[in-house]
């Protein structure tokens, strides 16, 4: 009997830490586990006794690479228990802020985590040398993006200016048309990226997954609609929690989500673009077109080139709200608190991002869930694993293991996210 | 001469400050020639195993294993230094200290015994000497390239310890305190952001843990007057650096 083993100490270029344990038989994986045991960092349990208005505050700092999506999806959530809706230019000023957040860090995935994959490069550093071009072009695009939220909310991380029912502050024309020469600029940076991205070989996986992301009458989804999937799930995000179960796992410090009936779903940017790809700009459309996306895609790796095509409806999208942008006469809607419950869900550059909180008469927290998109798609990533068997066992152990990883990174996992060390493990059975 | 060898090592935290030195997009690629990188999981796979002159450590102990790992890095670090309100204070998850755990973790998971956690996150310097610590939630990127920068030419850093109040008041910001009656802790709180919240008609609500000299009390008696709760008095120094002394000891006295 050969015994492969593959140990790799940490999973490099996700964010947080995890590791996978992979047993393969000949040519079929036998247990594959996505390990996150970063340290659980209760969010759920300290939001209990907090002030309904700190949720933006507290819940940013689950996540450093994508605050603004915990800041939005709390926020929401909070105005859905207090019966307050927020509209006219905060509603775009929020989407702006989201299009900042999606573009860094669509960019930061494509080109600095994950393009290093497709051309065996350690890091963007090396890849740097010998693309230097496409390199501090996409450095421009991501600064772009974090020019929005830093313009918008104070600075790039944990932004200070949003509040339940707003923001502090409204910024003036003048502040955000000041962005516009570097997003057009970053606007035709961004093709040439994608059309760079395209190039790259793509390895030939499909599978049939369940897809589920938002689904908004006119816009492509970002902070509402309904919870659509390419199964059938057509659902108000009121009913997450009838549809979508979590549940604990022994070798994650995340919970793992399914829909109840049917089992594991991806969430993330393929889905976005399968189920929405009719709600494109223009532009963003073609893009897609000349890369040879199309709703049809089943393919993880090729969410890298999705990414892309978001970036550049991102730019499209900040473009055209900064050019309409006309001052709100108030930052931010009154508030009264109530007692209540409310539900949000919005789209994080990685996927749905359910929020629930359950508030007092004060408006004070009584319990709180929080469903982040990474911990919704740890068990899918785990069946893609699954089901590369035959793709793996062609590999010598080093390059399976590199496979491997690779086809994690698909996902831009962020492990931090869903509460979590990543040490790879991978172990071959073969007949005697 | 060979290049300085930087590792950044991550604890419980968001991620947020060693992403701070990724945001750097106009200084990274130089950075990238100036020092070899020779540990930083999030950016790349080529693991150097050390030693390091400079380590950058992130995020708060809060497991078994984690106390022991951050002494094997301090064995393996010439230089060391936290960045981040986790790394220096705890962090938000310091909230655990102050409150029934096992409680807590029910509340979160249906098999508390699963997880292997500490009922307390403590700050790096609890567990080993650290040579420099960076406050900020997160850090101030322009300071973690000065911090580097310094370390790398055997400067001190300049930076300020004192109050973001007077950050404010050098920008030139309208009070919004006493203009506006809102509650702000810029006058018992570390600078390094830039007087931020204010420029935005917010108040500062700490997230760069107290300053030198932290004058809590009589701030925690002039929010009273300005008719903020005890309650709310004793959540705006419950978060990001909650179990840094001084604050602590401002919310305990308007614990009810």
């Amino acid at each position: 009997m050969t015994t492969r083993t593959i140990e790799v100490a940490v999973l490099a270029r996700v964010e947080g830490e995890g590791a996978l344990t992979l047993v393969l038989d000949g040519a079929t994986v036998v247990d594959a586990k996505l390990k996150l045991f970063e340290p659980p960092r209760l969010f759920e349990a300290l939001m209990r006794g907090r002030a309904c208005t700190e949720a933006p505050d507290i819940t940013a700092r689950i996540c450093g690479i994508c605050p603004v999506a915990y800041e939005m999806s709390s926020c929401h959530a909070v105005e859905d228990a207090l019966g307050v809706s927020v509209g006219g230019a905060l509603r775009e000023l929020r989407r702006l802020l989201y299009c900042g957040e999606w573009i860094e860090s669509h960019v930061l995935h494509m080109v600095m985590l994950h393009a290093p994959d497709f051309l065996g490069f350690p890091d963007a550093m090396t890849l740097a040398k010998h693309h230097p071009e496409r390199v501090r072009g996409s450095l421009r695009i991501k600064k772009a993006g974090n020019a929005i939220v830093a313009t918008l909310g104070g600075r790039e991380i944990h932004p200070v200016n949003v509040k339940v029912g707003g923001f502090y502050r409204a910024p003036r024309r003048a502040e955000l048309a000041a962005l516009l020469p570097d997003l057009r600029a970053a606007r035709a940076e961004a093709e040439e990226t994608l059309a760079w991205l395209a190039t790259f070989e793509f390895p030939t996986f499909e599978r049939d997954y369940e897809l589920v992301s938002l689904r908004h009458p006119t816009e492509y989804p970002m902070n509402e609609g309904r919870l659509v999937s390419t199964k059938g799930l057509d659902i108000d995000v009121h009913d997450f929690g009838a549809h979508i179960h979590e549940h604990q796992v022994a070798h994650s410090t995340a919970l793992q989500a399914q829909i109840v009936g049917r089992g594991s779903y991806q969430s993330g940017p393929l889905a976005r673009f399968v189920q929405n790809a009719d709600r494109l700009s223009p532009g963003a459309a073609a893009a897609a077109a000349r890369v040879g996306l199309d709703p049809s895609c089943r393919n993880p790796f090729r969410m890298l080139l999705v990414r892309g095509v978001e970036t550049i409806y991102a730019l499209d999208e900040a473009i055209r709200i900064i050019e309409a942008y006309a001052p709100p006469a108030e930052s931010c809607v009154p508030l009264v608190m109530r007692a209540g419950t409310g539900h949000a869900v919005t789209e994080a550059p990685r996927g749905i991002l359910y929020h629930r909180y359950v508030l007092d008469e004060a408006g004070i927290v009584q319990d709180a869930q929080i469903a982040p998109p990474t911990s919704q798609n740890q068990r899918g990533i785990e069946e893609d694993l699954l089901a590369m068997g035959p793709m793996l066992a062609s590999l010598s152990l080093e390059a399976a293991t590199r496979r491997a990883e690779h086809a994690i990174r698909n996902y831009d996992p962020c492990i931090s996210c869903s509460t979590h060390f990543l040490t790879l493990r991978f172990e071959q059975l073969g007949t005697p | 001469m060979a290049r300085p060898k930087l590792a950044v090592w991550k604890f419980a935290s968001c991620d947020g400050c060693q992403l701070s030195l990724l945001d750097c997009e106009d200084e990274l690629l130089a950075v990238a020639e100036a020092i070899d990188i020779a540990y930083f999981p999030e950016a790349t796979s080529h693991v150097d195993p050390g030693p390091y002159d400079l380590s950058l450590v992130e995020g708060s102990i809060t497991t078994p294993h984690d106390a022991e790992r951050i002494r094997e890095i301090r064995a393996l670090s010439t230089t060391l230094i936290t960045i981040g309100a986790c790394a220096t204070s705890g962090g938000i998850q310091a909230l655990r200290n102050f409150r029934d755990h096992a409680e807590m973790m029910a509340a979160v998971y249906a098999r508390p015994d699963y997880i292997d956690t500490l009922a307390t996150s403590t700050a790096i310097a609890h567990h080993i000497p650290v040579d420099f610590e960076l406050r900020g939630c997160p850090i101030d990127k322009r300071q973690l390239l000065e911090v580097v920068s310094a370390y790398l030419h055997g400067r001190k850093p300049n930076v300020r310890a004192h109050s973001t109040c007077i950050e404010c008041k050098m920008r030139g910001t309208v009070c919004v305190m006493v203009a506006k009656g809102q509650p702000c802790l810029g006058p018992v709180t570390h600078a390094g952001c830039g007087a931020l919240c204010p420029t935005f008609t917010r108040g500062c609500y700490g997230c760069f843990g107290p300053s030198d000299a932290p004058q809590t009390r009589p701030l925690g008696e002039r929010l009273i007057a300005l008719g903020t709760t005890r309650a709310e008095v004793r959540r705006l120094f419950s978060t990001f650096n909650a179990a840094a002394e001084p604050f602590l000891e401002e919310a305990k006295r308007h614990d009810d």
